[in-house]
């Protein structure tokens, strides 16, 4: 222990363990204090956390978007916001809502947790983990800044040709839009491949494929579905950008164009992307209700078997928004059915969950009032699912009101709910402290209330006939009352909301001091340290069951380096321990290589020569990322302990 | 919950709207609201079914643990849904078939439907080419009979949706779509564009008529006439006015040499209730206030301010006045 | 945050190319009596794509191509492609073009278009021989092409005696 070689073999197990070992691994797998450490982080607790502040950030962003919206409004023929900048507003809302918020938050989940919970030291590939962050941040910034510069997108979060085309879309608007979709989806797709990785990988010993945590089992879905589903959508938005930079004709009905190209290819994405959105939700009920039902959830491979029918469904229904473009029926018919079997396994779902909670004692703390607000909630919004399902249902319910109090009960019902749930459930985990139990109480009561005022009323608003995507309406059509109960309930629920912050901010500093797993919770990430230690595990957990706290003892296995980063990998559905794989140290590329990509995905905007010239940085950016380094010995089989 | 007795009280009393989509005034809207009634009972079931399950593991008195009760419930569930689906799936198909061959043996009545940025050319077809008549943003149709719109679009995606007579239908440039509606009750209603089109999207609306075939031919007819000569010399200040100036270069009033089809035809525009694709209720301050200065009323319309004394203003109203 | 002062700076220079700003007077710009407003009003609407914009739906729809050609190409009117400019290039020239007409059969749009319609027009048809700002140009319009495809194929040649083809 007192040799200076710096390749010593030195490995965490019966000579060195408790203290000295939690100081050689902090040395080993932490970063140095200040600016530079920051920025050079490859530690994807603090990856994660940084993904999920800046998500919250973009859902105050497009909150505030919508209380503007909800403003204008409220009252007929409102004089408030100009067509124009309400087209605008809009338009942000759904993008940063839907690409800024949404997707990265419930990745930024799957990045902080599935390693602790898998029981391994990192995340796969943590230097794309942090060149994925600063890319989603440098493309949210550039399409607010433009935003707020007067060049927003004002064709929708859906930008349908040929409005967005080169000649009804005047200017650069949607050639930003089109391109923070590259940012994004590049960020996306990053995390996706890391999280499959892990997950496939890096599995504690014992954690057989029955055996992985439901949440795990969502994002391992989850993953696969925006690895098949953001290429459509990075795809069409490429096409675009070409058609109003270099003149292509992709989209051009005149010289053998469609209109409807984008459409297919937009909702191809699109319809994965709610799901993508929704399935980590559905892990997060799973860890909570198990928690604080003391049992494991009921019936486990079914609610496996529930995750992947819904994300393989998923694929066979984009068709479903564009029931009113004049496709054959028939076609239309096999797009009814999918729509309508994607309800079985969701229901099988919330059957299993209220199952777990039946044979049990369910506790009534503020993670559980979310995911039974998640339940009322969700199941509203997946039965008018059903509704709009059935095509001459939708034809009438298409572009109206309706549809907007269908997709946000499930996505606000079935994605921030469950994410509010989850931020109280883990936030001991990840700070160290509780937080304050009336507030959570509180901010929940108001959400949830809030969020009724404001939708439920929208439901009659479209049976009533108020189209979306409208600036203003006429007075005298009946509308008048809903819009204003729907503005009062959305500062409701913004009221919520901000408590919900508060409550977070004030918890920061005063919360109660948590334990290591102060719920009682089986899963792996509350055996270790409330926050984790930069390298997770002093050893590395094996487990038997799929509780693995509730068993008797946690074995480990001992054997890793301490003083080089070193993981175990375990094959892939056994999860026996296979090899031992070296783990980057911090590293400034990713940063440099983001900047660089971003350069060149801006410059591309204004200049189809930014790809020639704006990939050579790019290109020496990764060059210098990826320049080999002396690779650590492989080693023996590590001891069990 | 909240939700059940409120919407079958809406259903069923009807609220009622020009716009509203339960009013049953033609065939489609029927078929909806017999197909949503039948969807809101089986979801309802559905949801009081969870809630009900909810609440009681929520508080129920643990007498014995039911593990084996609770995996046949879970079994009873399944075939619940899978009933439930395939239920609702045939009767939606069924819907759909039924809606699709509504009075087929009819000979329906031909429209072209052409949107624009942000207004609606309307063409009523007929094998007689003197007997094709052009007017914009309205539509009157005669009970009973069906009618087949084709659609098609001069710029961006377009919607045409009549909620109270039926579903809608877009109207997507280099794609020839159509519709086929059956209004079954007399009334006035009103249609808007469902598919974002632009700044104006919101005033991109239209009235539609369904009257008795007599009232239908006798509108038909009068469409048919040119426009009147002005016979007012303000009115006829006003028609030099406009043949002169812009006006002209992109209307059409049949029976003048104002030929323009870039803008609505203005032939019978005093027949209307509404006024720029309906925005505004058709009045003579209205009207005045509509081309003194469009990009007031509907900012970003094609339409521009073009800068007219009083006068000018007033001999171009009084001979708009006189399409009738 | 320096990145997002850095961005902020380079969408600034975006300022003309966006420009929206609509006119409430519509003679304002030079209409009856060849009256020119100052140079920097006109610079927005050489340099704005929204105007640019409507200048080219304005071109279709007062049937400029049906002499001037769709492109611009000329026909019975000269050519607005080219270098040339009888009546002199700039904006201030055009708009006076459309406003009072030209010996040979340019029309008096005077009392057909609006002041700002003929500055619409007016920077349209300057982008039309490539004075406008590459980035504020629409790089076609939903309607026929009128550049060739690029295409590998060999021009087509007629096929000789004999040959089998």
């Amino acid at each position: 222990m007192t040799e200076p070689d710096p390749r010593a073999e030195l490995r965490d197990g019966p000579e060195l363990m408790g203290d000295a070992l939690d100081a050689r691994l902090s040395e080993t797998w932490g970063d140095k204090p200040g600016l530079i450490g920051w920025l050079r982080t490859v530690d994807h607790k603090r990856v994660a956390n940084r993904y999920i502040v800046t998500a919250l950030v973009f859902l105050a962003l497009g909150g505030v978007l919508a209380l503007l919206m909800r403003l204008q409004l409220a009252q007929p023929e409102s004089g408030l916001i100009s067509a124009d900048r309400y087209n605008q507003i809009f338009s942000m809302h759904g993008t940063t809502m839907m690409f800024l918020f949404a997707v990265p938050v419930m990745e930024a989940f799957g990045v902080y947790l599935v390693p602790l919970m898998v029981g391994t030291r990192a995340i796969a590939f943590p230097r794309l983990n942090a060149f994925s962050y600063w890319l989603y941040l440098f493309g949210g910034i550039m399409i607010w800044v433009a935003f707020l510069l007067d060049i927003g997108p004002e064709a929708g979060w859906f930008s349908y040709v040929p409005l967005s085309g080169p000649q009804f879309s005047a200017g650069k608007r949607t050639d930003f839009w089109a391109q923070m979709i590259t940012f994004t989806e590049v960020a996306a797709l990053a995390v996706a491949v890391e999280l499959v990785g892990t997950i496939i990988k890096q599995r504690a010993p014992g954690m057989r494929l029955d055996r992985i945590p439901l949440f795990v089992w969502s994002i391992l879905v989850t993953a696969f579905m925006v690895i098949f589903s953001m290429p459509a959508v990075t795809l069409a938005s490429s096409m675009l950008i070409s058609d109003r930079l270099v003149a292509t004709q992709f989209f051009n009905a005149t010289e053998g164009g469609s209109a409807l190209l984008w459409q297919h290819l937009f909702w191809f994405f699109g319809h994965p992307e709610v799901y993508i959105i929704f399935l980590p939700g559905l892990g997060f009920i799973s860890a909570i209700t198990e928690t604080f039902c003391k049992r494991p959830v009921f019936a486990y491979p079914l609610m496996v078997a529930a995750l992947v029918t819904t994300g393989l469904l998923a694929f066979g229904l984009w068709v479903h928004h564009m029931f009113a473009t004049g496709l054959p029926r028939l076609g239309y018919a096999f797009y009814t059915a999918a729509s309508m079997a994607i309800a079985l396994p969701s229901g099988v779902q919330i059957f299993c969950w209220i199952a777990t909670m039946w044979d049990s004692r369910p506790r009534l703390e503020v993670p559980m009032w979310w995911v039974i607000g998640f339940i009322i909630t969700f199941v509203i919004g997946g039965l008018t699912g059903v509704m709009i399902a059935s095509v001459p249902l939708d034809l009438e319910l298409h572009d109206t009101y309706f549809i907007v109090a269908h997709f946000h009960y499930t996505l606000i019902g079935g994605g921030v709910f469950p994410l509010l749930g989850a931020l109280t459930y883990w936030f001991p985990k990840m700070t160290g402290r509780m937080l304050g139990n009336r507030l959570g109480k509180i901010s929940f009561l108001f959400t949830f209330g809030g969020f009724h005022l404001t939708f439920m009323t929208m439901h009659f608003t479209g049976l009533m006939g108020m189209p979306r995507r409208v600036y203003t309406y006429p007075a005298g059509m009946g509308w008048d009352m809903l819009n204003l109960i729907s503005t009062i309930g959305a500062f409701v629920l913004a009221l919520g909301v901000l408590i919900f912050v508060l409550n977070i901010v004030l918890s920061l500093r005063g919360g109660a001091i948590a334990g290591d797993n102060p719920w009682g919770a089986a899963s792996l990430e509350w055996a270790t340290h409330s926050p984790p230690r930069p390298y997770n595990f002093a050893h590395i957990p094996a487990v038997t069951s799929n509780t693995p706290l509730w068993e008797e003892t946690l074995p480990c296995f001992s054997g890793l380096r301490v003083e080089e980063r070193e993981l175990l990998l375990t094959t892939a559905v056994e999860a026996e321990p296979d090899i031992r794989e070296p783990s980057p140290k911090p590293s400034v590329w990713p940063l440099v290589a983001a900047l660089a990509t971003t350069l060149l995905f801006i410059w591309s905007i204004f200049s189809p020569w930014a790809v020639v010239w704006g990939s050579i940085p790019a290109a020496i950016a990764l060059i210098l990322w990826f320049w080999p380094k002396d690779p650590a010995e492989p080693g023996k089989e590590p001891v069990i302990e | 919950m909240r939700r059940a007795l409120p919407i079958v009280a809406l259903l069923l009393a009807g609220c009622s709207g020009v716009q509203t989509m339960t009013e049953g005034a033609g065939f489609g809207s029927r078929q909806f609201n017999s197909l949503m009634l039948l969807f809101l009972i089986v979801t309802g079931i559905s949801f009081a079914l969870v809630l009900i399950f909810l609440l009681l593991a929520l508080w129920r008195r643990r007498s014995e643990p039911g593990e084996a009760r609770v995996r046949s419930w879970l079994i009873a569930w399944i075939a619940f849904i899978v009933i439930g689906l395939i239920l609702l799936t045939g009767a939606s198909f069924l819907s759909d078939r039924r809606e699709a061959t509504a009075a087929a043996d009819q000979q329906p009545l031909k429209v072209t439907v052409s949107a624009s940025q942000w207004w609606w050319g309307i063409e009523y077809q007929n094998d007689d080419p003197s007997r094709i008549i052009h007017t914009a943003n309205e539509l009157h149709l005669p009970v009973g009979r069906p009618v087949q719109l084709k659609l098609n679009s001069g710029d961006v995606i377009h919607s045409l949706w009549i909620p109270a007579l039926a579903g809608k239908q877009d109207l997507i440039p280099g794609r020839d779509n159509d519709i086929r509606i059956l209004p079954t009750r007399i009334g006035r209603y009103r249609a808007q564009c469902a598919e974002f089109c632009g700044l104006q999207h919101a005033h991109m609306a239209f009235d539609v008529t369904v009257e008795s075939p007599q009232a239908f031919a006798a509108w038909y007819a009068a469409q048919l006439q040119p426009a009147p000569e002005p016979a007012t010399p303000l009115a006829k200040a006003g028609h030099d006015w406009f043949m002169s100036h812009a006006c002209s270069n992109c209307h059409a009033i049949g029976g003048t040499d104002a030929n323009g089809r870039t803008g609505p035809d203005l032939t019978h525009l005093a027949s209307r209730r509404t006024i720029a694709a309906g925005t505004l209720q058709m009045s003579r301050g209205n009207l005045m206030g509509w081309i003194e200065n469009p990009q007031g009323v509907k900012p970003g319309a094609r339409m521009p301010t073009v800068g007219m004394s009083a006068d000018e203003l007033h001999a171009v109203a009084s001979y708009l006045e006189t399409l009738k | 945050m320096g990145l997002a002062l850095l961005s902020s700076l380079l969408l600034l220079g975006a300022c003309r190319r966006e420009d929206r700003s609509q006119t409430t007077d519509p003679h304002a710009e030079g209409a009856a009596g060849g009256a020119v407003i100052a140079a920097p009003e006109q610079a927005h609407y050489a340099a704005s794509a929204y105007h640019l914009g409507e200048g080219q739906r304005l071109y279709r729809w007062m049937n400029c191509n049906g002499c001037h050609g769709p492109a611009g190409g000329g026909g019975m009117a000269p050519s607005l492609m080219d270098a040339k400019w009888r009546y002199g290039g700039s904006m201030a020239d055009i708009v006076r073009t459309i406003d009072v007409g030209r010996p040979n059969g340019m029309p008096s749009f005077h009392d057909r278009l609006t002041g700002q319609q003929m500055w619409q027009l007016a920077a349209y048809v300057r982008s039309l021989s490539g004075l406008a700002p590459k980035d504020a140009v629409s790089s076609r319009g939903e309607e026929f092409s009128t550049k060739a495809p690029y295409t590998q194929r060999k021009p087509a040649q007629p096929p000789k005696p004999g040959e089998a083809y």
